[in-house]
């Protein structure tokens, strides 16, 4: 058991995406000792997945890299992945905290030099990719990942497979013996900054994900427009690769709707005006339907959309999406009623995305301390106790919003001490 | 600090199979004269116990020939009081080496070519050890930890408070009589709690009890901000009676051409009477950083004429609408109109964000709660109202009394003692036309800074906040992953003046902007850089005896970190600065320097290259590469083992701003054969995180391309690019056909000269 004693007005902060690591560093920075915890193998959670930011279209891996620089550069901050919260004890001031780290099989003799995965016969789905390609068993969570350290998937990995990245490995690094660790540590604040999960689109059985490969959900659109993605940064339909010639968005895919995500979240417009971008980029002439409530692309984002707007190619129909038809070709047909009209649209189209929403994932879980959710799953920050929250696991926002809310989230964290 | 040098070159990832690493050691105990051990990997606990046994030993300054300095930072880091060198071979070397094509013989001299490079990259380490010296904080004689909080509204209120709640003293500054700004006019406000259906108390009164008996807080109303001289940890802030003039009021700035024609009598001098802007007032209090939360105003909507405001009686905006139902019972008839409608136009009216939205809702459910028989109207175009705000959208459509629709307002006009509304292309398949008591015009909000300098800096770059053309002149940052880190440090915006927000954003804004306040009071403190050098303990220093006041340091800084005297010698403020290095690039007398990075440092490591003579497959191309986003984009390259020319030579730079014009005629007079600046995005949607950095080091490169003529040399041989962190896999080409264009001009004349 490895026990980490933080000094006084110690905070942890759950969850390494970017509102985690902003939390994280602008308490760090203060001067302030701090854990940060992550779930998976890397930092950077949702946003690593995105292509690009909207509305300056530029890549979040660099915002990301800056603030991987400032974790490196700052003995204050102790980063731990692959990490989750077990149990929590004590009051504001002095919580004792129990973490448990999973084995990742790789211990931290890794170089990163990737012999490892050249040599494994053995593949699995890419998760980062939405399975849209398989990785190897052993792998480095993503290019930009940090820490640059790569990671197993045991339940992948035949004795075959084992034997050949043992082998393959010069330092040693590979352990398929390493075991889960418990530890605690004291802080005497905690920030939740546990994000989101995009909404599981199988639910909304009308919309047919899952049936047909051409309904992808806008998630998969960041990845294959990725350079670093599944296709190497084309947008094509899954399964037989067809070039885009009409595409649909399916906006409030589970979103302002009681039978599933009960408020907006936030973001879907906009992130389907951004990947307007990316299809005209590829595409100059496909046709793009887009059907909405409403856009609500407020404030400084009108100028996005007036631009996307503009686009003579591409149309906009005010009408819930009711259903969705599979084609016998591999397109889809998208159904819905025209709000303005009254009139029943139906529009085949090549591929049909559906502008999912954002989940807290909290709301999925039990929340390993006494947390106030809402019904929806979002944490309500409870200043008194020090359990605060941040970023998504606080309310859907953009990354603007959510980097802003986790700078809110530290002075919070560190007031506690200070009292 | 005397150095005790020892160099280690790990064989580790494949470094030691490509390069013969007995004659890498020779390059460096021979030439470079330093003790050099290698390890067959170095940063495995074996490999790091020989390191640390040597610095146990005496060793303070350590040179890793290894992998990139982005990895293995902590297994690499021994101590602040240690020097430690990265050579990137591993990455940028062998990791690069370019493949030959499937099928073909590789290049018969490749080994020799790949040697060639890791050795230069030794010999650049070797050189920036010897060159580097361990930082000595910036320390202010005294620091004042007290924070102003400019604006007493809602924003500023809780800055206030909880900047306070950390422990630090607080001014508030209010030029009204009363603090609680905007707020303290508001009837109610939007919920903020689950079943979010219910307006709730306005807190604005509750806020200011809470700060009005806060000992930390002192309360200064019917008070303005003439002017803020000085720097974080030593800000100097002039009062005034608000609306009054004052000698001390902040001068605007004033161009070298300005001040010809002030001088000749042609242009009159905006700052006559006023003190000048490094003058010091005695009598000025000291802070140590800022919160600007100075607000918002009404826009003005009686562009829109159409819809009659100021002409047509009982058109109000919806700031005037909360006023009547604050004061007493609204019309039973009222319509609600969020988008200046004409039939092509669906966007709101401007500054409205999602504000309006909500306050149109807020502001129907009056209408049912004073009326009986109320009717409101909400005509729009786009509803926004995101997260939970749905739910309170829902309450609304679920009211009696409250109508909703999408549609396009044609025209309002007067008829009788009542008004009639004319609205197309609406939800009920039909134009209506509607008959009603009074209409509420949704008017965004307009940032103070959209018409006044709010900040009053004594700067030399002016009074106002900068780029505010950017941002439709709210106070913003143009950084979606830093929304605080204006040009401006110590500065910090939040509420109104930063973007139109409700209230509960507004609590959280002026939250983060006091914790940016604190952070950067505590980090001025230990003599340190904030963002995004955060922690950074060098910064610049000024050899002023070699000075010719040319005043380009002072006029490129993008932070105004540097201000002069009468003669234009930059009076520098290290606690503005944030270590970027433009005023080093922009030097031309090469008299601005730091610690660990100066025109001599990187200029040696370019002449530390071995330029071979006579040999066309030896060409030398030197690359300036911004480390922030380019460098990880080459360290991707290699990754994927994607294969750059072995002419290349990279050098990391802070940014593009710091790459002084001297290095590119050291690398050419040194007779190496080409030169390329690797940075950043510039323009309106710009990446580079020194904001202007990228932009003045492509306009330096130009200019360097005449010089380059006048002695002769092709302008081609100097190019910049502009690059993306995720752009690794255009980079190889980017540099390989910049590399063959440089082949195809041949040799640099001038080599051996």
């Amino acid at each position: 058991m490895t026990d980490e004693q933080g000094t006084s007005g110690a905070v942890l902060v759950v969850g390494g995406g970017i509102s985690g690591l902003t939390a994280a560093l602008e308490t760090a920075e203060v001067g302030n000792d701090v854990f940060l915890v992550e779930k998976g193998p890397s930092f950077g959670g949702r946003v690593a997945q995105l292509n690009q930011y909207f509305p300056k279209l530029c890549p979040p891996s660099c915002g990301l890299e800056i603030n991987f620089r400032r974790v490196k550069d700052n003995r204050k901050i102790r980063t731990y992945t692959m990490t989750t919260v077990k149990a929590v004890k004590g009051g504001p001031g002095n919580y004792e905290v129990t973490l448990e780290t999973e084995p990742r099989y790789v211990n931290s003799n890794c170089t990163a030099c990737g012999d490892c995965t050249a040599a494994c016969p053995d593949e699995t789905a890419n998760d980062f990719n939405f399975g849209m390609n398989n990785s190897k068993a052993i792998y480095l969570p993503h290019e930009m990942a940090f820490p640059q350290r790569y990671v197993i998937k045991k339940s992948a990995l035949s004795p075959a497979g084992a034997d050949a990245i043992k082998a393959a490995c010069k330092y040693d690094a590979i352990d398929l013996d390493m075991q889960p660790e418990m530890f605690t540590i004291n802080v005497a604040s905690i920030i939740w900054a546990t994000g989101w999960v995009p909404y599981e689109p199988t639910k909304m059985e009308n919309l047919k994900f899952g049936q047909s490969k051409s309904i992808v959900t806008n998630m998969m659109i960041e990845r294959m427009a990725a350079p670093s993605g599944p296709t190497g940064g084309k947008i094509v339909r899954p399964g037989d690769n067809k070039a885009i010639d009409s595409i649909a968005f399916v906006q409030c895919a589970g979103s302002r709707d009681e039978n599933h995500l009960e408020y907006c979240s936030h973001i879907c417009c906009m992130a389907t005006f951004k990947q307007m971008s990316y299809v005209r980029e590829q595409y100059p002439n496909a046709k793009i339907y887009v059907f909405y409530i409403d856009l609500r692309t407020p404030g400084k984002y009108e100028k996005f959309r007036e631009v996307r707007m503009a686009d003579a190619n591409a149309s906009f129909i005010k009408g819930k999406v009711a259903d969705i038809i599979l084609e016998a070709d591999g397109g889809v047909t998208v159904v819905a009623e025209n709000a303005l009209t009254a009139e029943k649209i139906t529009q085949k189209v090549d591929m049909a995305v559906l502008a999912t929403g954002m989940q807290p994932s909290l709301g999925l879980q039990d929340a390993p301390a006494e947390l106030n959710l809402d019904a929806s799953g979002f944490i309500i920050s409870d200043f008194d106790k020090a359990m605060i929250s941040a970023g998504c696991a606080k309310k859907a926002a953009d990354v603007v919003t959510c980097t802003q809310s986790s700078t809110a989230a530290a002075l919070k964290a560190i007031q506690v001490s200070r009292r | 600090m005397d150095k005790k040098y020892c160099a280690y070159i790990c064989a580790g990832c494949g470094i030691g199979d490509a390069l013969d690493m007995e004659a890498l050691a020779e390059v460096v105990s021979g030439e470079m004269s330093m003790e050099c051990k290698t390890h067959t990997y170095l940063c495995g606990n074996e490999g790091r116990s020989l390191i640390e046994g040597d610095v146990a030993g005496g060793v303070n300054t350590i040179v890793v020939g290894a992998c990139s300095p982005r990895v293995m930072a902590r297994e690499f880091d021994f101590g602040v009081d240690k020097i430690t060198v990265r050579a990137n071979i591993r990455e940028q070397v062998v990791w690069s080496e370019v493949k030959p094509v499937e099928g073909q013989a590789p290049h018969k001299e490749a080994a020799a070519f790949l040697q060639e490079s890791a050795s230069d990259y030794l010999r650049m380490a070797c050189t920036r050890a010897k060159k580097t010296l361990l930082p000595e904080p910036y320390k202010l004689e005294e620091i004042n930890k007290t924070i102003l909080v400019m604006g007493g509204g809602l924003a500023g209120l809780t800055a206030a408070k909880e900047a306070s709640a950390a422990g630090y003293k607080v001014i508030i500054v209010e030029k009204e009589e009363k603090l609680g700004g905007k707020a303290a006019g508001w009837r109610k406000s939007f919920p903020s709690k689950a079943p979010w259906t219910d307006l709730e108390e306005n807190p604005i009164n509750s806020i200011i009890a809470s700060v009005e008996g806060n000992d930390r807080i002192t309360v200064k109303t019917a008070t303005e901000v003439a002017r803020i001289s000085g720097a974080p940890g030593n800000f100097g802030v002039t009062f005034k009676a608000a609306g009054d003039k004052s000698e001390w009021d902040a001068p605007q700035k004033v161009t070298v051409d300005q001040q010809d024609l002030i001088t000749k009598g042609e242009m009159q001098d905006p700052n006559a009477g006023l003190k000048k802007y490094t003058d010091l007032n005695p009598e000025a209090l000291k802070v140590g950083a800022v919160v600007l939360a100075t607000g918002w105003k009404p826009a003005d909507v009686s562009q829109y004429q159409h819809l009659g405001y100021g002409k047509v009686k009982n058109v109000v905006t919806n700031a005037e609408f909360e006023k009547l139902a604050k004061a007493g019972k609204v019309p039973a008839n009222v319509a609600f109109i969020q988008s200046p409608g004409g039939k092509d136009n669906d966007k709101d009216f401007p500054y409205c964000n999602s504000v309006t939205s909500m306050v149109a809702l807020k502001q129907a459910q009056y209408v049912c709660q004073d009326n009986a028989d109320g009717k409101a109207y909400i005509l729009y175009q786009h509803m926004r109202t995101p997260g939970h705000m749905e739910l309170y959208y829902k309450s609304a459509q679920n009211t009696d009394g409250i109508f909703l629709t999408k549609g396009s307002v044609m025209k309002v006009e007067e008829s009788g003692s009542s008004l009639t509304v004319a609205v197309e292309d609406t939800l009920l398949g039909e134009d209506i036309s509607l008959q009603v008591d009074m209409v509420v015009l949704a008017a965004g909000m307009e940032p103070t800074t959209l018409t006044e300098d709010s900040i009053n800096l004594a700067y030399r770059q002016g009074p106002a906040l900068v780029d505010l053309d950017l941002f439709d002149g709210y106070a913003d940052s143009h950084f979606i992953c830093f929304p605080y880190e204006t040009r401006r440090t110590g500065i910090y915006a939040c509420g109104g003046v930063r973007k139109a927000e409700t209230m509960e954003e507004a609590v959280d804004d002026a939250t983060g902007a006091a914790l940016k306040a604190i952070q950067c009071i505590e980090s001025t403190d230990r003599g340190v850089s904030v963002h995004p050098r955060s922690g950074d303990a060098t910064y610049p220093e000024f050899f002023m005896q070699r000075c010719t006041q040319c005043k380009r340091c002072t006029e490129e800084c993008p932070f105004g970190a540097l201000d002069d005297d009468e003669k234009g010698t930059p009076l520098p403020n290290p606690t503005r600065c944030r270590r970027c290095g433009t005023c080093m690039g922009a030097c031309p007398e090469r008299i601005i320097g730091f610690k660990d990075y100066t025109i001599d440092l990187i200029g040696s490591m370019i002449k530390a290259v071995e330029v071979p003579e006579d040999d066309e497959d030896r060409l030398r191309v030197l690359v300036l590469v911004c480390e922030n986003d380019a460098y990880p984009a080459l360290d991707m390259a290699g990754m994927k083992r994607l294969g750059i020319s072995h002419m290349a030579r990279f050098i990391p730079v802070r940014c593009l701003g710091s790459v002084n014009m001297a290095w590119i005629r050291d690398a050419l007079s040194a007779g190496m054969d080409g030169a390329m600046l690797l940075g950043c995005t510039y323009g309106d949607d710009y990446q580079c995180h020194f904001v202007k950095g990228s932009e003045i080091a492509n306009k330096r490169m130009e200019n360097i391309g005449d010089t380059l003529k006048t002695l002769g040399l092709e302008p081609e041989r100097c190019a910049a690019n502009q690059v993306a962190i995720t752009d690794y896999d255009k980079i190889p080409q980017i540099i390989n056909e910049f590399v063959d264009l440089i082949v195809e001009m041949g040799p640099n004349p001038f080599k051996g000269f």
